[in-house]
């Protein structure tokens, strides 16, 4: 029996179990964390740094997906700061990669897209990096379009972790990552694909997609990969 | 000494032209040039691409006329996926193809030539636009914005969103046609008919008004180019391209898209990113046609709509059946905003327009695709070839400004000549040679300039290219 803890976010007293993170714990009791790494069911990496939030005590912003909660903490998960950090980190993933919305496939339902909207991001600040970046169109089914790839891995660990194919992996550093399939495969020649589309339904973007959608026909489910894992007693 | 002058921003287009008037030793002149300034590097940015976003993308080159190039696009994709579209499908398309054509001859003719007509070629340039029209032709403007409305009011109804459709897709559309929308259409279908009646109505009665424009405007000899059917009518969405000589005589008949590069060779021009599209067997620069209302209407027997050939054969019987001058486009472009709100009754009429079978699908099935159509301004042509995973190689896209080109630098020589005293600067003069520009409604750089707010200035050059005199308005 996991013990049993309290802590404030934003001022309301909460009681929950342990080893729980933050988001999961906020998420439940109706307060807003923005995120695009995190997806239920799949590990937390703190990779997107968009939920980060406050913590009484500690000097620095700590991830929310990747923290977990402690008996006595006061978290705060809005704040000038956090909306101005939040901010700049979404302005740097537009920067850092090709995102043309109006001929994305995923034009109004992207999470991305969504989440720059609802932020309030009218522009990006930062220049621009327009990286050359081909489209890989070799699979049968999907595509992947790294020009609008954030690099939230989710399809690395949906792939790795539910499907057990491992088809996906992050290669080189910094600002020069890209996803890779299988240790540098054409996505059509890779061994270990299924096809099964998990990656295509967990991907926040239009970077993995589905063969003929036409522009802005693209949504994505994750609830039932979500729904899956909670089954199958790995991830509540 | 001979001199130059430049007509720059052609005013009442859209996009960006400029127009150099050369001038001889006496004044006259000499050659006149027309360039095109903004049309670059599309093909290159759409390489590895897949080709089913070429509708999306293509879309975007253009604001004024985005349905057009989405036609074209998702007509190449069908071409690309080897499907024969469900009939519903086609219906549907045609149908929105015939309210963007209501409404861009209606921005075009209301909007952009109204206020020569109506208001004069020489009248005072401040009030020579629609807020003049407004002034003193009230009935006129707002018919003019009727009709636009009407046109935007049903792409919007049929596709969701009036500027870039994403309800026309490869394969055919992604939304049938609800009984209820039909209906709307339908119910105001008779405004647009009358709008158009009343206008054709005025401008016949006007005709006689400009004896010297409509000798000069691109009065000359030409082939022409449009679609058409089996029987001759006139078609927009889709049909056999059909190629006439200036008499009238049928010269080719294309009837597999792919085959148009047999046909249609492209020269480079000095100074234009506009490329010139000539009739292939009779060489550069003898083959030059004319596409868009008038060549259409030369191309065609008939419209196949009652009212509209009706207006068709008073047309031949006052002008002749092959109409030679440019300035006449006016005429033949209302003439077909008759036939497109005819032809959206009968396609509305059709049963089998609210049919829910609407879209195919398939893969990558040819690695070479064309769709052609008629857009209001000219015939349209998006050519693309792909590699076996649909990734965009190669794109050529022919806009109707494009095969018209030839014909506006000639049409421009002829104004210049009867009008332009190269002694003096005449706003009459300067309007006229825009006027002609104007009378192919080019769609210049698909740019997205505000209507009738690029201001047009006359530059004078003497002959070490020192710039001795400046008109700006
Ligand atoms: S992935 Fe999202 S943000 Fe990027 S281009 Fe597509 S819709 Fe826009
Ligand atoms: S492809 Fe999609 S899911 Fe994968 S890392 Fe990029 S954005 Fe995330």
């Amino acid at each position: 029996m996991p013990q049993k803890i309290s802590l404030r976010i934003d001022g309301e007293l909460i009681h929950t179990a342990g080893q729980r993170s933050i988001l999961e714990v906020a998420l439940e009791h109706g307060k807003f964390i923005p995120s695009l790494c995190h997806m239920k069911g799949l590990a937390s990496v703190g990779a997107c740094r968009l939920c980060i939030v406050e913590v009484a005590g500690v000097g620095r912003v700590l991830p929310a997906c990747s923290t977990p909660v402690q008996d006595g903490m006061a978290v705060t998960t809005q704040s000038d700061k956090l909306r101005r950090y939040r901010k700049i980190a979404l302005e740097l993933l537009f920067a850092e990669r090709n995102h043309v919305c109006a001929v994305c496939v995923s034009n109004g339902h992207c999470e991305l897209q969504g989440l720059a909207t609802k932020l309030g991001v009218t522009g990006v600040r930062y220049p621009y990096t327009f990286p050359k970046i081909g489209v890989d169109l070799t699979h049968k089914k999907f595509t992947l379009d790294q020009n609008r790839c954030i690099l939230c891995t989710r399809c690395v660990r949906v792939c790795a972790e539910v499907e057990g194919a491992h088809v996906w992996d992050v290669s080189s550093r910094g600002v020069g990552s890209r996803l890779v399939c299988e240790l540098n495969r054409k996505w059509g020649e890779s061994r270990n694909c299924t096809s099964c589309g998990k990656c295509v339904q967990s991907c926040p973007t239009g970077a993995l997609a589905e063969k003929g959608f036409a522009v802005e026909e693209m949504t994505k489910r994750t609830e039932p990969i979500s729904r899956l894992t909670a089954l199958r007693g790995v991830r509540p | 000494m001979s001199r130059t002058i430049t007509i720059d921003h052609v005013t009442r287009i859209e996009g960006h032209a400029k127009i150099d008037i050369h001038l001889n030793d006496q004044g006259k002149v000499a050659s006149t040039q027309f360039h095109v300034t903004q049309f670059r590097g599309f093909e290159k940015f759409v390489e590895g691409r897949p080709y089913y976003e070429m509708p999306a993308i293509t879309a975007r080159i253009c604001g004024i006329c985005p349905v057009s190039h989405l036609l074209a696009s998702v007509k190449a994709c069908d071409a690309i996926m080897a499907v024969q579209i469900p009939e519903p499908a086609q219906l549907l398309r045609e149908l929105l193809h015939c309210a963007q054509f209501v409404q861009s001859h209606g921005l075009s003719f209301f909007h952009l030539s109204a206020p020569d007509l109506l208001l004069g070629f020489d009248s005072d340039p401040k009030l020579r636009n629609i807020v003049g029209l407004i002034e003193k032709h009230p009935e006129a403007a707002r018919d003019g914005i009727a009709l636009r409305k009407f046109g935007q009011q049903t792409i919007e109804r049929l596709a969701g969103e009036r500027i870039h459709p994403s309800w026309t897709v490869p394969g055919g559309v992604n939304k049938p046609l609800s009984a209820e929308t039909r209906d709307e259409i339908l119910a105001e279908l008779p405004i647009a008919r009358s709008i158009i009646r009343r206008t054709l109505k005025t401008f016949k009665a006007m005709l006689d008004d400009f004896p010297a424009e409509s000798d000069a405007f691109g009065n000359m000899p030409s082939a022409y180019a449009g679609l058409v059917d089996f029987d001759g009518n006139l078609r927009i969405y889709d049909g056999i391209l059909r190629f006439k000589d200036s008499e009238g005589k049928p010269m080719a008949s294309v009837s597999r898209a792919l085959d148009y590069s047999k046909f249609i060779g492209e020269a480079a021009m000095p100074d234009s990113y506009l490329k010139a599209p000539y009739f292939k067997p009779m060489g550069y620069p003898d083959g030059a046609y004319r596409v868009g209302p008038l060549g259409r209407l030369n191309v065609a027997e008939q419209c196949g709509t009652p009212e509209a050939d009706v207006e068709l054969a008073e047309y031949r019987q006052r002008l002749g059946r092959i109409v030679q001058s440019s300035f006449f486009y006016h005429y033949a472009r209302l003439i077909e905003a008759l036939y497109g709100v005819e032809r959206m009754e009968q396609l509305l009429e059709n049963p089998l327009i609210l049919d829910r079978h609407v879209r195919a699908e398939a893969g990558v099935n040819a690695l070479e695709g064309v769709g052609i159509i008629e857009a209001p301004r000219g015939t349209l042509i998006h050519h693309y070839k792909v590699d076996e995973n649909g990734a965009m190689k190669w794109a050529n896209l022919i806009v109707a400004t494009g095969h018209n080109n030839l014909a506006i630098n000639k049409s421009i020589q002829q104004v210049a000549e009867r009008f332009v005293d190269g002694n003096q600067f005449q706003e009459g003069m300067v309007n006229r040679v825009s006027a002609v520009v104007r009378a192919y409604d080019p769609c210049l750089s698909c740019s997205t300039h505000a209507l009738g707010q690029t201001p047009m200035q006359m530059r004078l050059y003497g002959p070490d290219g020192q710039m001795l005199d400046e008109v700006a308005t």
